[in-house]
């Protein structure tokens, strides 16, 4: 790896966070930016943090900074938390935890509101997720709001997913549900002093032999106290494996892939529809069918379907 | 919006951060005991508008000069410095003579707070 000194030198992280705002604030300046810095992306290893709120994942966060930064490795973090949906405001409160870094060149670290976004991530985090990479970072931790079951956004960002629970989040038959233990490439128990650990650990194994990760990849429990650092030497370490499991199996290279598919079509996808809605509202026939709809006189499945035939003939398709 | 110093009395600056996200602010709260350094270093990294100082311990005088200077040396002293507290008549037009955008006392609502962010912190984008 490289040498662990400050990838861009303190003095540009003004530059940095003024173009990491502009790309949060207008979401149309985003596509030159990417453009000119693609070139040098694709470097940094991306590790995500998700789980409940409260069960450590900024504190853990902090941890692995100081594993990472131990080895070598310079580090950025995009620490996400959620928006009021009545003021669009935020409290973003997951620097607190991390504030020892703050003297340390090598480290940079970035909260993001989530705004309107669903999902667990910010609509801006994964175009930010590379300008970090362009920015020269070894590793890029993402830590997404605290999620319920199914904000299981960061497994599409993440190159490898650390899961955080704690005792006490429900018994055993949580752990049996779809969702969000699924997607962890790595399962830590936090606040391992607390009554309850040892069965969460264990019901976490028992759920793991019975649904197998989709990738031949044994998924490790890893217990910690985060607030100590006590045993975050072996999340890191599993980490470690995972990211070469990756990179000798092939997935590393497939789940980039899919990613990068799956952002093309976003894209586009998005980009249609705001063409549609444009077109829908100021096109004859288009607009005319749209009408009959919200006067009640055709079924939306109808309409949409009418609707699209005359946008994009069938024979087009 | 940061605690700076040894000052533990934090009702305050959590009344105010709740008022700003109540009116659509975004907040990144520091927690406290914080240096000059780590807020200016918070507030680069962070890209923020106006940093709110809240000093309860008289330490207003030593504190925030050095904030100042902090941000200076980060090529961002244009981010605004708005400081509350317990800050006596005097030292209100000193601070402001050094660079303090706003000195608020500890009788000022958090309607005055969220106004004057409104009219004077949000930067232009350029």
């Amino acid at each position: 790896m490289r040498d662990g000194s400050p990838p861009a030198g303190a003095g540009e992280y003004r530059a940095l966070s003024r173009l990491i705002s502009r790309i949060e604030n207008h979401p149309g300046a985003a596509a030159s930016i990417i453009a000119d810095l693609w070139s040098r992306t694709g470097r940094a290893r991306r590790v995500g943090l998700t789980g409940a709120p409260g069960v450590g994942k900024s504190t853990l966060a902090d941890q692995l900074i100081t594993a990472a930064r131990d080895g070598g490795l310079t580090v950025a973090v995009i620490a996400v938390d959620p928006s009021s949906p009545f003021s669009g405001g935020a409290i973003l409160g997951d620097r607190v935890r991390m504030v020892r870094h703050s003297g340390d060149p090598g480290v940079y670290i970035r909260s993001m509101a989530a705004r309107a976004h669903l999902g667990g991530l910010a609509a801006a985090t994964r175009d930010v997720a590379y300008v970090l990479e362009a920015f020269a970072f070894d590793l890029i931790l993402v830590e997404t709001v605290g999620v319920g079951q199914s904000e299981l956004e960061i497994m599409r960002l993440a190159d490898t997913v650390v899961v955080v629970t704690a005792p006490g989040f429900g018994d055993a038959v949580q752990t049996l549900k779809a969702g969000i233990l699924e997607i962890a490439d790595v399962l830590v128990v936090n606040k391992a002093d607390r009554p309850g650990a040892k069965e969460t650990v264990m019901q976490l194994r028992e759920m793991r032999r019975l649904v197998p990760h989709h990738d031949a990849w044994d998924v490790p429990v890893v217990e910690t106290t985060a607030s100590t650092g006590a045993g975050v030497a072996d999340v890191w370490e599993a980490i470690r494996r995972h990211g070469e499991h990756l990179r000798t199996s092939g997935e590393l290279e497939a789940r980039r892939g899919r990613r990068a598919e799956r952002e093309v079509l976003a894209l586009v996808e998005a980009a249609l529809a705001s063409r549609v809605r444009a077109t829908v509202h100021d096109r004859g026939e288009p607009a005319e069918l749209l009408a009959r709809a919200k006067r009640h006189e055709a079924d939306p499945h109808s309409t949409a379907k009418a609707i699209l035939e005359r946008l994009i003939p069938p024979e087009g398709r | 919006m940061a605690k700076i110093g040894l000052d533990g009395h934090d009702r305050g600056v959590k009344v105010v951060a709740r008022a700003l996200r109540d009116a659509g602010f975004e907040v990144v709260y520091t927690g406290l005991h914080r240096t000059p350094e780590e807020v200016a270093v918070a507030a680069v990294q962070e890209d923020v508008d106006v940093i709110g100082v809240s000093i309860l311990s008289g330490a207003h005088m030593a504190l925030v000069p050095p904030l100042l200077d902090a941000l200076q040396a980060r090529d961002a002293g244009d981010i605004k410095v708005l400081v509350g507290g317990v800050i006596p008549e005097a030292d209100r037009a000193k601070l402001r003579d050094l660079g303090a955008a706003a000195v608020f006392d500890q009788d000022a609502s958090t309607d005055a707070v969220v106004d004057w962010i409104r009219r004077h912190g949000v930067r232009s984008e350029e």
